[in-house]
């Protein structure tokens, strides 16, 4: 936190003085949306929840980021490509339903079992949850994606002056 | 309750109209919204309203709402979602390449292979 | 799932390990990682022919979308083993030829990725009893030979090739669809075997006609017959690997193939006899015709090619009559073994003459015929196997070309003792044709020996001559000496390939018994016919100066290619005009025209059905959500009257927060949840766009303009909620809702409805539904990223 601080704003520090109520408030909400993120998305099949919320809401948190600090930063804290991710996520929910004919059943049939686990309990593992990992990273790469462009985009324009009027 | 969230639906969609056929880019892109919205709602009610618990399977619970609606609004939504962000940059673009976003004056750009 | 499905999809499954390997590991050359995938799969299928040569069929099925009838059925029989070792043999082959002939600065990995998707594809196709499936893997031959024949992409000539196959094969792929889908409907299956069971109905129906007409267009277009042949020549822009494997051992095969299946269907009809019969040895005799004048080595192949496949074609057609005969007679179940006989024997030398040319490209640098000769001392290797293959393609004995068109011909000679009720006077045209087609095939063969070979060298080859690596001599060097023992000792064939495969042709279980012998009598005619054959060839090559001109009697406009090529542009053309027509260029109108279709069909669906509004028990209003619904109304009024847009944005947002309460009223908590985060989303995103865009949200409209958008907005919104009232109250199906809610726990194991329907029940729909998000992503990427440059090119940003 301090190292972030010095590299980011040393030099501006007494004009951002009350960013870092900000930047630091806006640290401690991520990882509350996060958690909630990931825990809407695996109580998805048994309670609201799944991964198109849980997408959502980790795309959301990260804009929270970008809005306390700013792209270049952001892209130092989380160094990934979001095409990349985007096509991770397909990949994902690409490859389960065709590995799933494995078992010698129609495609899309969902195999699934409970685990026995010492502190947890019963725990149920189904196929279905990894396809919506697949859902998860897909829906959070792509809103991240068309956020992080246009919020990029926000630099070129104040460069060019691009507004016309 | 369900004939007046159609009929509001109806007026979602009228006015959706309304704005799709003004002539601002802007204005469109939130038509479409609204127009999302009011088919939303409309489809929403065709599985009738608070007719019982929640969807989520719970032993004390007797009747459900309908869930299939739901699970295709759902989709809606996050498409409409990458539908209205496509637009949006759709709109920037032509806004940035031709200086304007009235949809009357974009006509006449002339074809690149003629 | 069983042994046999892996086996046919282990090259696709290969094929991505195969890409991903060739990203990171280049030192080795990849064809020798693709090299034991069609070798494996051979062995495989050669250990099946002890079972199929004792008529065993082997049937296996893999439920694939059960409820559309669509299931991965395997059946094999004869026909399907036959053409399932020809496409895996010759593609080890093919692979094993292609490590000498391309070099790694290639994009190997494009190669050897599409090979294996058409490896797959093609075993897909003959091994398929299922015809949707039978379709769907035909396309995808047809897609992978369009990425191999476009292999060289910045040739123009490739993409036009690629183009014209693509045009043609899967115009003939979609008709060959409907055939299907007739016959489906007449016989209620989609299985093939299901469909012979049920010949006298189909015999019945009056569309089966149809059926054979669109399904003999399927058959025509793959094997490149008269007149769709024209896509064949211009794919040899391929790289020689592709063009000696797809477009002469195996894909043009398919149609073959096809009819081969469908003839115990279709034998009693005269039309499927006469068309196959009279479509094959009209492209036997012009292809062959038009082979001498080409100058490409390539080209002379390629029309060679078609030559032989009119030759099968037409003797399948003949083999139609065995079955409606009975295969007792015996009489035209010649025509049959013919027909398979003939098939592994033109891809032996077919396949063995393509890797030659390849050679001899690859060792000169060219294929001009006017500027190869006596390259005989100096390639002595390759010119020993072009004599032994060309002269079997010419017919000449002991090779195994000689023994098929021997069969050839006098399958063609009983067609005069055939009953024909239409056309008997002119059954004496069947051998002339013949006759005529085998001696146009016996000069170009003679054009091939000699013109490379033979005569002076040419001084002005692009390289210098010199034998090839052994590694692309082996291959040809196979298939060489597969035709010379397949020449002299063919009864090693006939009882275990050639006599299954004909025996699943005519549809019979008896034993044919099949011996082929290399001398027939003195009386035999096909004797004479080979001996006048090889003398008037021999004739005509050496007075070819004399009779060349005849060449040049047709005039360009009339080639099938004008037409094609023509056809493209007219076809252009009258689009656009139809576009332009309609196509005023201003959105509004677009929109005028949707909103305006809706509200007039709508109107007229309404008045002509009779619908009651009655919506009996309803749920009651509460107060909150009437608040809402206030708030939803003002919100949606000041959008429309605002000139700001910070207030429509602002307004926006309300409704769709304010939706979102009303989702939580509505017991609807994941709708709730997903809209809140969305909307929250949406917000942050018209903030951000809000630089880019202009700062008037509104421009001046006048009063009419106004008016006009009120009536179709009232007309469109009152429209909807009649539609909206009317579904509601009137309930014509049960709700398929119920079986969601029961079967929640005990097939999916899951709590959420909502989110198991997702995911389990209609997954389908969220996997296609999360890859349009993920290309409205990619989209938007390019919208912003993607500039032109000053010099013309595509040219990305990087992030700044």
């Amino acid at each position: 936190m301090k190292s972030t601080l010095k590299k980011l704003g040393y030099n501006r520090v007494h004009k951002q003085m009350n960013d870092v109520f900000l930047k630091y408030t806006a640290k401690v909400v991520f990882l509350v949306i996060i958690t909630f993120s990931i825990n809407l998305f695996f109580s998805g099949h048994y309670t609201p929840g799944g991964g198109f919320v849980g997408g959502l809401l980790a795309a959301g948190a990260i804009i929270l980021l970008l809005l306390a600090y700013d792209l270049k930063t952001l892209r130092k804290m989380l160094p990934i490509d979001d095409k990349r991710t985007i096509t991770l996520g397909l990949a994902i929910s690409f490859i389960i339903p065709v590995l799933l004919m494995f078992f010698g059943t129609p495609l899309f049939t969902h195999q699934y079992t409970y685990l026995q686990l010492p502190v947890f309990g019963e725990v149920p593992l189904h196929t279905a949850v990894i396809f919506d990992v697949g859902v998860y990273i897909t829906v959070a790469g792509t809103t991240l994606l068309i956020i992080t462009l246009l919020a990029s985009e926000q630099f070129m324009s104040d460069a060019e002056g691009a507004d016309k009027e | 309750m369900e004939i007046l969230i159609i009929v509001l639906a109806g007026l979602l969609i009228g006015a959706s109209v309304y704005l799709m056929l003004s002539k601002s880019l802007l204005r469109i892109i939130l038509g479409t919204g609204i127009l999302s919205h009011g088919i939303l709602l409309m489809l929403l009610t065709m599985g009738g309203l608070k007719r019982g618990g929640i969807p989520v399977l719970d032993d004390s619970v007797q009747q459900y709402t309908d869930p299939l609606p739901q699970a295709m609004l759902l989709t809606v939504i996050v498409i409409t979602f990458a539908l209205t962000a496509y637009m949006l940059v759709v709109a920037i673009r032509v806004y940035r390449e031709l200086g304007t976003d009235d949809v009357e004056q974009l006509k006449g750009v002339p074809r690149e292979d003629d | 799932m069983t042994l046999i499905h892996f086996a046919i999809l282990l090259p696709v499954i290969a094929a991505v390990g195969i890409g991903i390997l060739y990203r990171f590991y280049k030192k080795i050359h990849l064809g020798w990682f693709v090299l034991p995938i069609p070798a494996v799969i051979t062995v495989y299928l050669a250990t099946l022919i002890p079972a199929v040569s004792n008529n065993q069929v082997i049937y296996e099925t893999m439920q694939f979308m059960p409820r559309v009838g669509m299931n991965f059925d395997v059946y094999i029989d004869g026909l399907s083993l036959l053409f399932a070792i020809l496409i895996a043999g010759i593609g080890t082959l093919v692979v094993l030829y292609s490590i000498g002939y391309l070099s790694q600065q290639e994009k190997l990995g494009n190669f050897y990725v599409y090979l294996l998707i058409f490896m797959t594809a093609m075993l897909g196709v003959v091994l398929n009893d299922n015809v949707l499936m039978l379709y769907l893997f035909w396309e995808l031959t047809s897609i992978s030979s369009f990425l191999l024949i476009a292999y060289w992409f910045t040739r123009e000539r490739s993409i036009y090739g690629a183009q014209k196959s693509m045009l043609i094969t899967m115009f003939g792929g979609f008709l060959m669809l409907g055939g299907f889908i007739i016959l489906s409907l007449i016989t209620d299956t989609y299985s093939i075997r299901g469909m012979i069971e049920q010949v006298p109905a189909i015999q019945e129906d009056p569309m089966t006609m149809l059926a054979i007409v669109l399904i003999l267009f399927g058959a025509f277009t793959k094997s490149a017959q008269f007149p769709f042949y024209i896509w064949l020549p211009d794919a040899m822009e391929a790289p020689t690997p592709v063009s000696a494997y797809l477009h002469s051992a195996t894909m043009v095969k398919a149609g073959l193939y096809l009819v081969a299946r469908f003839t115990p269907l279709f034998a009693f009809s005269e039309l499927w006899v006469w068309s196959i019969l009279g479509v094959g040895l009209i492209t036997l005799v012009w292809a062959a015709f038009n082979a001498i004048k080409q100058d490409d080595l390539k080209a002379v192949l390629a029309f060679s090619t078609v030559s032989q496949l009119g030759l099968i074609m037409s003797l399948l057609g003949a083999g139609a009559l065995a079955v409606q005969t009975g295969a007792a007679e015996g009489l035209f179940t010649v025509a049959v073994v013919a027909a398979v006989f003939h098939l592994i024997n033109h891809a032996t030398f077919k396949g063995a003459l393509f890797m030659i040319i390849g050679i001899v490209d690859h060792e000169t640098g060219t294929r001009s015929l006017k500027k190869l000769g006596g390259l005989m001392t100096i390639m002595p290797i390759s010119f020993t196997m072009t004599l032994i293959t060309s002269l079997s393609m010419a017919g000449i004995p002991p090779f195994n070309g000689f023994l098929s068109k021997e069969l050839f011909l006098e399958a063609m000679f009983a067609l005069r003792e055939a009953d024909f009720s239409v056309l008997a006077d002119v059954s004496v045209l069947f051998p002339l044709l013949a006759i005529v087609g085998s001696i146009f095939t016996f000069v170009y063969s003679i054009i091939l020996i000699r013109g490379i070979f033979m005569g002076k060298q040419m001084p002005a080859t692009p390289k210098k001559p010199q034998e090839a690596p052994a590694l692309m001599l082996i291959s040809p060097m196979i298939l060489t000496i597969l035709v010379v023992v397949f020449g002299l000792f063919p009864n090693i064939l006939s009882g275990s390939i050639i006599d299954p495969a004909a025996m699943s042709i005519l549809n019979t279980s008896e034993p044919l018994n099949t011996e082929i012998y290399h001398w027939h009598g003195w009386d035999s005619p096909a004797l004479w016919s080979t001996i006048a054959i090889i003398a008037a060839g021999t004739l005509m090559y050496l007075f070819r100066d004399v009779w060349k001109p005849v060449y040049r009697l047709g005039t360009d406009a009339f080639t099938l290619n004008y037409l094609y090529d023509q056809g493209l542009i007219y076809s252009r053309l009258g689009a656009e005009r139809i576009t332009d027509g309609y196509m005023t260029g201003y959105i509004r109108s677009y929109l005028i025209y949707i909103f305006g279709a809706f509200v007039i069909f709508s109107l007229i669906t309404l008045i002509n059905t009779d619908i009651s509004f009655d919506w009996g028990v309803t749920a009651p209003i509460a107060l909150p959500e009437m608040l809402i619904i206030l708030i939803i109304l003002a919100a949606v009024a000041a959008m429309l009257i605002t000139r700001s847009r910070m207030v429509s944005i602002i307004m926006f947002s309300t409704i769709g927060f304010s939706l979102s309460l009303l989702f939580v009223f509505f017991r609807a908590v994941d709708l709730a949840l997903t809209q809140l985060a969305v909307e929250a989303i949406t917000t942050a995103l018209f903030l951000l766009a809000f630089f880019h865009l202009p700062k008037r949200s509104r421009h001046e409209e006048h009063r009419r303009f106004k008016l006009n958008n009120l009536m179709i907005s009232a007309a469109v919104g009152i429209v909807a909620t009649v539609i909206g009232l009317a579904a509601y109250s009137n309930r014509l199906f049960d709700s398929i809702s119920q079986f969601y809610i029961d079967n929640v726990y005990d097939l999916a194991a899951g709590g959420n409805m909502v989110n198991v329907i997702l995911v389990d029940f209609r997954g389908l729909d969220t996997l296609f539904e999360t890859l349009v998000f993920g290309i409205a992503g990619l989209g938007v990427f390019v919208l912003l990223k993607l500039r032109v440059n000053k010099e013309g090119e595509n040219k990305y940003e990087e992030h700044p």
